[in-house]
């Protein structure tokens, strides 16, 4: 029973792709658009079931189908695993999905290609689905591999533009360089275990009595390489930004709420293995806090409105990483929720202003837009509420407790994470008083055509700002129900203890203020002084830095991409000339001897006496000498 | 029933093709191709019910020669590959015209005659005559049937030729001299030699030049290129999918049994060698502006990496080196497939005049995007199950040269799907491309097919070839 619904959660989108690539044109729009949206919610309904029982029962279920790959030390099983951890990710994974799927009806409805649009998606939640309740790190690796494909498919849906396939392929490659990290700290799991499988590596660590910590530090590190490509951390996240290329429900999904969490399902899968590597978890908190930093001041500066989103993504994954690196994986966990709502909220909403105002996206020509678009505006001042960390939003919740962990671990990674919170709350309020307010600054043409999104875009709106709103019940301080659900996964929450003291009451006072002093920054400047952000030519100074992310893309591009192409050419051109004349070579010097060796042959008696007389001559004196 | 009937099959096909004149060639090709696939299958049967397949037969009193044909799981697999490849290969051409077809079309089926017979000769001569056989129907295949520049063609195919041809003299050296000490070519007689350090070492070498040049391995492999590119693409699917993996074959079944001290020894020079092959086979890809030669150094650098896993010794690496082979081998076809259908309507291989073909098949672009993907080693399919066991056997000898190695799985990404994005996306190009043919999609399908299904489930596949891999593991640690 419960493998045969495993299975229809499983492959019930993949199924959703497959008659969409292959009937999808047949069937027309309607149809193809109900089959898409179907098909993950059927995986939904599926997921609240698996929910609902292992909240009674508490036991994970594991299901092994066959024999996938045989090492010699171990064999790989194709399995699943549904337990806490999976099924609470499969429940946004789906949940958002449904939504994002219903969204998309009315988003993609013009495009001539929607039946692949929505077959792109289906595969990716396939994937997603895989990657989540893979039993071991190898299906897992399917799973991993599988949406890094639908992202590069998806980011280059429209593939007539070069740049979008560009930054397509950008987002593959970045990826792969994370995967080749995934797959050494695979190897060195699998040598020192000889199991790719959770539950008995858990086992197998928890029972070590000597681990060689050297090479379990070195898999840990390894891992996180992958978790850094997938999960958009430095040195791997410039895939990110450019992946907005992708039509928005993409970016809402793919790249805001699912995909880019996959890092950190990964360590919080392995906390066993994590916790034992200290050396590896501070530099994730370092690397975490760092990223959320950078991306924000990149974000205090941009002028398309996605491109504040995707940066806004990168940081805020940034303090997910940090609470992973300081061992409060539940922490991480909670903010990968309340992100996955008050983001793709967020990100649907900025399509919602797109799709009015036909495809821009430079918020620099909006403005006001609040009068005409009042469900989009509410509901994404809501999620921006959110992840400002106004109190009693959900937002507030999780990076409060983020905040908590950081200072009670090491203030300076609190001071960073706590400037990168003001400046989120500068950002986001920069881009809705940009959007929303003042007066409309595009075109006539576009001011007459203004309306509110049909509701088929409004209805998820407004079911994710709810969720946006009140997602942080799920942990609320001193008592949270998400910890007593993630216990049998972090054992160290059983003995965790919930106080709220003083110094808790002024970290939080801290934040909200610091969270008001953004918005408040963003107010004066942008409302008060009615502010427009300038011309791309006349930014200067630290700005134009800020504006061109620091050169990150150029910088990479002098030192890896370049390099690379040049040493192409020089092998291509020079080497491959050179060792191809070395084997011409060989054959014109046997060709010389066997020439020079004719004029010997010329027919003159007399030469030949004469070599004759010299052969005998040598045979006798060797004879008489060898005596 | 033994294996000797696959071989009568193929080659009875050969001269049946050849009497059936032009018209019919193609179609008996096919026939007795997909006979010769379908026996071998009913033999792998047998195989796994644990009969006896093998031939063995005196075949020449002085020198002692035996007709031997060893069907082990190894071979199996080689021989299943060949003989399911040659009518796929065949029907691929189905719809070209070629002149004086019936020759063409004989030639094909003698040379998967040759290459079979090398994969199942268990006696070094037989093997050594087999080995040189196959070489030339495809030294005429590609000097006839070929394209470009009659003088150009002539030169890279008399190179590849003469070439390979000297390589394996030296391998012939080697036997002769293993046949002073043993009085016999066949295998286990040459396996009870005893032999030291020093000799095996000369007779490492020895088989060495003949595969690195075969496979090829850098740096011998200047041939690969300009022949994949200028053979017919029937003639390129032939060497690039099958006659390749005659080398890695070789190199498990002859070399490192033969000669495991010298293996042991220089281990890491070659397996580094293989890994060099790898990076300098993906950055030279990187720039090439010919698809059929992108994909021949594609090829060098997939070839290096299962070079790498047969020379790490391990049961891993040599089972990855097999699994990967054999998805290479369906991969690659399936690749040079693609670059001659783009071929049929636009009449170039050069990735800069393609682009935009997408918006105008979209099923097309979907095969080639799949077939892309595999190559690039995506989970789930094939090409996955051999990569990564060859890259864990690898992680076995040295971390390091998991990571050198691995690098494909970014460098391969990276060439393969440039080429994929300027060939295939686009505005849409101004040139027709009508959409693909049901022969065309058919192939296409088995091929993708193939590499998911065993993608997903390769135990068949592993549970054959492990067993007898497993014995040559033992030859390799025997003490003498």
């Amino acid at each position: 029973m419960d493998t045969n619904l495993a299975l229809v959660l499983l492959f019930a989108p993949f199924l959703g792709f497959l008659i969409n690539v292959f009937f999808g044109k047949t069937l027309g729009k309607s149809l193809s658009e109900i089959i898409g949206t179907l098909s993950v919610a059927v995986s939904f309904a599926v997921t609240i079931y698996f929910f609902l029982q292992i909240n009674q029962t508490k036991q994970a279920i594991n299901i092994d189908l066959f024999d996938w790959i045989q090492i010699s030390n171990f064999k790989v099983s194709f399995g699943f695993l549904l337990d806490q951890l999976s099924i609470l990710w499969l429940l946004f994974v789906t949940g958002i999905g449904s939504l994002i799927h219903l969204y998309s009806i009315s988003y993609m409805h013009d495009d001539e290609k929607m039946h692949t649009f929505f077959a792109y998606l289906n595969l990716f939640v396939f994937f997603m689905i895989t990657l989540v309740i893979g039993s071991n790190l190898l299906v897992m690796f399917i799973g991993w591999e599988g949406v890094g494909l639908c992202s590069y498919l998806l980011i280059g849906f429209w593939y007539k533009n070069q740049e979008y396939n560009d930054a397509a392929k950008k987002a593959f490659i970045m990826n792969r360089i994370g995967d080749l990290g995934l797959l050494i700290g695979i190897f060195i799991l699998g040598h020192l275990f000889s199991t790719l499988d959770y539950a008995t590596l858990k086992t197998a660590i928890a029972g070590a009595t000597d681990l060689n910590m050297y090479w379990l530090s070195a898999a840990a590190f390894a891992l996180f390489i992958g978790a850094c490509g997938k999960s958009a951390q430095i040195p791997l996240y410039t895939w990110l930004p450019d992946a907005m290329a992708g039509p928005t429900p993409v970016s809402a999904l793919i790249h805001a709420a699912t995909m880019v969490t996959a890092g950190i399902f990964m360590i919080t899968r392995l906390n066993f293995l994590f916790d034992l590597t200290p050396d590896v978890q501070s530099i994730i908190a370092v690397v975490g806090a760092v990223t959320a930093l950078v991306a924000a001041t990149i974000g205090l500066v941009q002028n398309d409105i996605k491109k504040v989103l995707a940066y806004s993504t990168v940081s805020q994954l940034g303090l997910m990483f940090l609470a992973l690196g300081l061992g409060a994986y539940e922490v991480a966990v909670f903010h990968v929720i309340t992100h996955a709502f008050f983001k793709a909220c967020l990100f649907l909403g900025s399509g919602s202003v797109i799709h009015a105002l036909h495809g821009e996206q430079d918020m620099r020509k909006m403005g006001g837009l609040k009068k005409a678009m009042p469900i989009t505006f509410i509901t994404m001042l809501i999620a921006s509420l959110a992840i400002s960390g106004v109190p009693l939003f959900s937002g507030f919740f999780s990076k409060d407790e983020i905040l908590l962990v950081a200072f009670h671990h090491n203030i300076p990674l609190w001071v960073v994470a706590s400037v990168a919170s003001i400046m989120t709350a500068f950002y986001m309020f920069r881009l809705m008083f940009l959007t929303f307010f003042q007066e409309f600054r595009g075109t006539e043409e576009q001011k007459h055509h203004l309306h509110e999104s049909p509701s088929l875009i409004t209805f998820p709106l407004i079911v994710l700002a709810i969720l946006a709103t009140i997602g942080g019940l799920i942990s609320l301080p001193g008592h949270s129900w998400l910890n007593e659900y993630l216990t049998p996964i972090l054992p160290k929450l059983a003995s965790a203890e919930h106080h709220l003291g003083t110094t808790e009451y002024m970290l939080m006072a801290i934040a909200v203020v610091g969270g008001l002093v953004g918005i408040g920054l963003a107010y004066a400047k942008y409302i008060k002084q009615n502010t427009v952000p300038t011309e791309d030519s006349e930014i200067t100074g630290f700005s134009k830095v800020l504006y061109n992310k620091y050169y990150v893309d150029e910088i990479y591009d002098a030192i890896f991409v370049k390099p690379i192409n040049v040493l192409s050419l020089f092998f291509r051109d020079t080497i491959e000339t050179a060792l191809s004349s070395l084997v011409f070579g060989l054959g014109k010097v046997t060709n010389e001897i066997s020439f020079q060796g004719k004029k010997i042959q010329n027919g003159s008696i007399g030469l030949y006496l004469l070599v004759f007389v010299l052969g005998l001559c040598a045979i006798v004196s060797y004879l008489f000498l060898a005596q | 029933m033994n294996v000797s009937l696959i071989l009568i099959i193929l080659l009875v096909g050969a001269f049946a093709t050849f009497l059936a004149g032009d018209k019919l060639a193609s179609k008996v090709a096919f026939f007795f191709g997909l006979a010769a696939a379908g026996c071998s299958i009913v033999l792998l049967n047998h195989y796994n019910l644990g009969e006896n397949i093998s031939f063995i037969n005196q075949w020449i009193t002085q020198p002692n020669i035996s007709f031997a044909l060893k069907a082990d799981g190894l071979s199996m697999a080689m021989l299943l590959l060949t003989t399911v490849l040659t009518p796929i290969i065949i029907f691929s051409s189905f719809g070209n015209d070629y002149k004086n077809s019936k020759s063409f079309y004989a030639l094909i089926l003698f040379m998967s005659f040759a290459m079979a017979g090398t994969f199942l000769a268990s006696d070094g001569l037989l093997y050594y005559i087999f080995w040189e056989l196959s070489l030339i129907p495809i030294y005429f295949i590609a000097l006839i049937w070929g394209n470009g520049d009659a003088e150009e063609r002539k030169k890279a195919v008399v190179k590849f030729f003469i070439y390979t041809l000297a390589g394996s003299l030296f391998m012939l050296v080697a036997f002769v001299y293993m046949y002073q000490k043993a009085g016999s070519f066949l295998l286990e007689d040459l396996y009870k030699l005893n032999l030291t350090a020093t000799e095996q070492l000369w007779i490492f070498l020895a088989f060495f030049l003949a595969y690195a040049i075969k496979i090829p391995l850098i740096p011998f492999h200047t041939w690969q290129a300009n022949v994949y590119q200028k053979a017919p693409t029937v003639g390129t699917m032939l060497l690039s999918g099958i006659m390749l993996k005659m080398g890695l074959y070789s190199v498990i079944r002859w070399q490192l049994p033969l000669a495991p001290l010298a293996a042991k020894e220089y281990m890491y020079i070659f397996i580094g060698l293989g890994i060099a092959g790898v990076i300098y086979g993906s950055i030279v890809a990187l720039k090439q502006k010919d698809l059929k030669k992108l994909l021949a150094y594609s090829s060098l650098a997939h070839v290096g990496l299962i070079a790498a896993g047969t020379y790490t010794l391990t049961l891993d690496g040599l089972r990855g080196a097999v699994l990967q082979m054999i998805a290479h081998g369906f991969v690659v076809v399936g690749l040079f497939y693609v670059a001659e259908i783009i071929f049929r309507r636009y009449e170039t291989r050069a990735i800069a005049e393609m682009g935009g073909i997408r918006s105008q098949t979209p099923k097309f672009t979907s095969m080639f995007l799949i077939l892309v993907l595999a190559s690039v080693a995506l989970p789930s399919t094939f090409n996955f199950v051999g990569e990564f066991t060859v890259l864990y056997s690898l992680s076995q000898i040295n971390i390091w040269f998991a990571i050198l190695g691995g690098t494909t799985i970014i460098l391969g990404a990276y060439y393969m799907l440039k080429m994929f994005q300027h060939a295939m996306l686009g505005e849409t190009n101004t040139k027709i491309f009508a959409d693909v043919t049901f022969n065309e999609g058919a192939t296409l399908v088995i091929i993708i097919a193939v590499l998911f299904f065993f993608g997903m489930y390769p135990k068949p596949i592993i549970d054959l070839i492990t067993p007898s891999l497993q014995e040559i593991l033992t030859q390799i640690n025997r003490i003498n």
